[in-house]
């Protein structure tokens, strides 16, 4: 009786497994035609989906930003460079496997770069110092990725830790150059008059160089996402998942691995050179306690919160690291702290999460998210196949 | 085919476990009882109900082809994997849910496949932790295994990765009889050694069995050398338990040896 | 040539004190396989408690007791808690896990004793030992304290592993946990032990840290987990005694920078020494056949 119960279940799996792979390869295959494809308002050509998506943000941003008061508009330029270095590590961490705690350290390149480039009686065009700032970090990227790409888990860690911890001292070395302690303050090129113009006429408000500013940072956010997520949809995007998921495979197929960790630090290299450099706007200061080790580790955790591996999860996570702060000081200010200790709970927060997520929910925010939605999706699905 | 041979397992087990009873000597007391165990990883099934019984003073010998679920017995077995069902009775105490640390405590020694030699520590201090759990343990008794194993004796000061895969043996099996097993769990012991060295360890344990009245479970992939120095043989496929029978018996059983053993 | 003994003299002590965190590393990373890079952070947190104690009127001693007795539970409790559920998995998972812990008790020690650097008084004089009339800087009473701890910590620790049945047993958990559990030993003891005793070795490395300095402020042991990284590496991340020997090695060179190319330069140097040993001899500097394991 038992032995005439065991094949049957035993087909039964059979099927549902080979149904899954199906699935799968269908998912991977056709990126355009996600698991949303079917009922998605979304069209299925994955650029032209991005692009849509993407008009979408940009007239969200201009909403948000229009009817929010100028203080918040500057809290989205830091939502902005937190968000730009978070997605290009979501790509690094999330897509190749490869964790950084010297992103922090990159952003000060493009920081710096930008600071000084500023600092001049007749500045580039800003598009054209941004660029600069992207190019070089990307470089100095390139160079950190080379040794990176050999090194994994632990060791990748404590390197890019000391990177982390290091390089400040250059600003501190070359203090004639970089402002040493003090740091270099960022002379903000002034809006121009279209700008005012088209404030205006949008919505009437009063034009301004924190409003100017949001707007940069908001379009430089828009602008990498588009660029990121568009790259992680295409082959590249697959080969990097390759390269962390099946080593082996990958290497047997002829995939050169170190070539394309390198390559994956650079492009994520060039998101924090470009994330400084927004960041110079906004803070409108580089200095090296700007920099430190705990702006890697934030980073870390705004990946980690949202989710490793996702652009949404990294802009969640990076408003979080700009808002929960606030609620917390002034719980922390009721509390009787001073501003400075207050500041402080935000951190013990991140590191409590960051224990938190890893220990129950290894996926993040979005990806929990994910998972239970596809749970429940193969659920329905076995209940339909049965009935 | 397959399921022939399913449908065949259970009453030949059960005849299996009359005829050693019936057989020539007379029936010796169950040190280790395996009960209806199961084990599973994930959603597949490695063990399905085995039920064996390793004698007293008698050497046990589970056969069966890669991916039959040997390994995994002896895992089950000294808590290393949770069952999913059935139980495990040793020296007639319910050991099913104890923890794998407290196995050695009450009688049972499993060596490990691959050996389970600390390549880092030395012979000697191999030796030690295989004792640390009683405590202060005398010179003599290390001696004797020294004596048993001479090869292991001359180079008891350095560090076990230097030692030879059949010295590596003879190092676990000794340090398995510090711990003074009522039963010895001994996982492809032949893996990767020369005939002549497995004779030799076989031979050896033959006489453990035969004069110390030790009792082992042995798992083995070479069934011919295996069924040569056992009293039993137990033959699993594909997680159960498809025969047991006296250990001559079965080397004779040509079509059981073709189907399951490969001999 | 007095500039250069001064140097290599405080480098052998700062590079003790190195080596004392290294070894805590390393002791840790021989049992679980995980860098523990909350180990400053930790250290920092203790020696904050011993400056609270002191500050309060008690004595440097009944500060480094406690320091090292609070060490010792916190190092277990982290073990217990937070790092046994991710022992054993993705390795991303335990860096994650201990990059979190370094953030939060970071920030923690700020919100409990403030965000200001705070005097440490070390236990005995930081002037240098006078030889006829030229002065050695780097050797004083305080720094010859500093050596003679780090010893006897070492002996201690040697004497442990080497000659009792609890460092056996922890030795063998380390390298042979399946083995080691199927010979009766508590591997999970021991595995919490060893994270309780690399938290006491390390925050003995604070304290001493501290009295060199004598100014402390809560991100103070952020070097030294770098500098311990670069040592623990440098002798190979499996070998006690490679961290020593790679804590004393490290400690002379960045003195040099120090030195005569100045302390800006320090962190950048260890960057290039770690990510050299890293690129050219991955087993670290005295590995022979054995390349560190992927």
């Amino acid at each position: 009786m038992s032995d005439l119960q065991t094949p049957a279940s035993a087909s039964a799996a059979g099927a549902a497994t080979s149904e899954a792979p199906t699935t799968a390869t269908a998912a991977s295959n056709a990126s355009s035609a996600q698991a949303t494809g079917g009922r998605s308002f979304l069209p299925r050509n994955t650029l032209l989906r991005h692009l849509l998506v993407l008009v979408l943000c940009a007239v969200g941003a201009v909403l948000l930003l229009e009817s929010t008061d100028l203080g918040f508009n500057a809290q989205v330029g830091y939502v902005a460079f937190y968000a730009i270095a978070a997605g290009g590590l979501t790509l690094l961490t999330g897509l190749n496997g490869q964790i950084s705690l010297g992103h922090g350290a990159l952003m000060a390149v493009g920081g710096y770069t930008t600071a000084l480039l500023l600092d001049v009686e007749e500045p580039l065009p800003l598009v054209v110092v941004f660029l600069i700032a992207v190019a070089l970090t990307s470089v100095v990227g390139a160079i950190v990725g080379v040794a990176a790409a050999r090194l994994h888990g632990p060791y990748l860690a404590g390197a890019t830790l000391a990177l982390a911890v290091g390089l400040p001292g250059l600003a501190l070395h070359f203090d004639d150059l970089l402002g040493g302690e003090q740091g270099l303050t960022v002379s903000t090129p002034d809006r121009p008059d279209w700008f005012t113009e088209i404030i205006r006429t949008l919505s009437g408000n009063p034009a301004s160089g924190v409003k100017w500013i949001a707007y940069i940072s908001v379009a430089c956010l828009l602008v990498t996402y588009f660029l990121l997520a568009n790259l992680m949809r295409s082959r590249v995007g697959r080969t990097w998942r390759a390269v962390r998921d099946q080593e082996v495979a990958a290497e047997l197929s002829g995939i050169n691995l170190g070539a394309w960790r390198v390559v994956a630090f650079v492009v994520s290299a060039a998101a924090a050179g470009l994330a400084g450099a927004v960041l110079a706007l906004v803070v409108r200061l580089t200095a090296p306690t700007a920099f430190t080790i705990v702006l890697s580790l934030s980073l870390l955790t705004a990946i980690v919160i949202g989710g490793l591996g996702s652009l949404l999860g990294a802009l969640i996570g990076s408003a979080l690291l700009v808002f929960l702060p606030r609620l917390l000081r002034d719980a922390g200010e009721s509390l009787d702290m001073d501003a400075a200790q207050a500041a402080e709970i935000s951190y013990v927060v991140y590191g409590v999460i960051l224990v938190l997520v890893m220990l129950f929910a290894p996926a993040g925010l979005v990806g929990s998210v994910r998972l239970a939605l596809m749970k429940q999706r193969a659920r329905r699905a076995a209940g339909r196949a049965r009935g | 085919m397959a399921e022939t041979g399913a449908h065949g397992s259970t009453a030949a087990s059960a005849a299996g476990v009359g005829l050693s009873k019936g057989g020539g000597t007379a029936t010796a007391p169950a040190v280790l009882e395996v009960e209806g165990l199961s084990a599973a990883y994930g959603p597949v099934r490695a063990l399905d109900g085995v039920t064996l019984r390793a004698e007293s003073g008698r050497i046990t010998a589970v056969l069966g082809a890669n991916g039959a679920g040997k390994t995994t017995l002896l895992r089950t077995i000294s808590g290393l994997v949770r069952p999913t069902a059935g139980r495990v009775v040793l020296n007639g105490e319910d050991v099913t849910r104890s923890p794998v640390e407290a196995m050695v405590t009450k009688g049972m020694s499993h060596v490990p496949e691959g050996r389970g030699v600390i390549a880092e520590l030395t012979v000697d201090e191999n030796l030690r932790v295989g004792s640390l759990f009683r405590g202060k343990v005398g010179q003599d008794e290390f001696d004797r295994v020294y004596d048993l194993f001479p090869r292991i004796a001359e180079r008891r000061g350095q560090t076990a990765h230097t030692l030879s895969g059949g010295e590596r043996q003879m190092l676990v099996i000794g340090r398995a009889l510090l711990a003074r097993p009522k039963v010895l769990l001994l996982d492809e012991p032949s893996l990767g050694l020369a005939p002549r060295i497995v004779a030799q360890i076989f031979a050896l344990l033959r006489k453990l069995v035969d004069t110390e009245g030790l009792s082992v479970l042995l798992v083995e992939q070479n069934a011919r050398s295996a069924l040569s120095v056992a009293d039993t043989g137990v033959v699993l496929n594909l997680g159960r338990v498809v025969v047991t029978d006296d250990a001559a018996r079965l080397a004779g059983d040509e079509d059981l040896r073709h189907a399951y053993l490969g001999f | 040539m007095q500039e250069f003994v001064n140097l290599t003299l405080g480098g052998v002590i700062t590079g003790s004190v190195y080596a004392a965190f290294a070894l805590a590393l390393v002791l840790i990373w021989r049992s679980t396989r995980i860098v523990n890079f909350a180990q400053g952070a930790m250290a920092a947190l203790t020696t904050f408690i011993a400056i609270a104690l002191i500050d309060a009127g008690q004595s440097y001693w009944v500060g480094l007791v406690v320091a090292l007795l609070s060490g010792l539970v916190i190092g277990a409790v982290v073990e217990r808690v937070v790092i046994r559920p991710v022992e054993g998995g993705p390795e991303l998972n335990a860096v994650i896990v201990t990059l979190g812990l370094f953030i939060a008790i970071q920030a923690l020690i700020s919100v409990l004793f403030g965000v200001n650097q705070r005097a440490f008084v070390p236990p005995f004089s930081n002037i240098g030992f006078r030889i006829g009339d030229t002065t050695l800087g780097s050797l004083s009473p305080n720094t010859v304290y500093t050596l003679i701890a780090v010893l006897l910590v070492m002996v201690a620790l040697i004497a442990l592993f080497r000659f009792t049945r609890l460092g056996l047993a922890m030795r063998a958990s380390a390298f042979g946990q399946e083995v080691a559990r199927l010979l009766g030993v508590r591997v999970g003891r021991m595995l919490t032990l060893g994270w309780a005793l690399a938290a006491v070795v390390g925050s003995l490395a604070g304290m001493l840290i501290a009295a060199e300095t004598a100014f402390v402020a809560p991100t103070f042991m952020d070097s030294l987990i770098v500098f311990g990284f670069v040592a623990a590496v440098l002798g190979g991340l499996d070998s006690p005694i490679g961290a020593v020997v790679g804590g004393l090695v490290l400690g002379v060179a960045l003195s040099y920078v120090r030195g005569y190319l100045g302390d800006t330069l320090v962190g950048l140097a260890a960057l290039v020494i770690l990510v050299v040993v890293l690129l050219v001899r991955p087993g670290g500097l005295f590995s022979t056949t054995q390349t560190r394991r992927a």
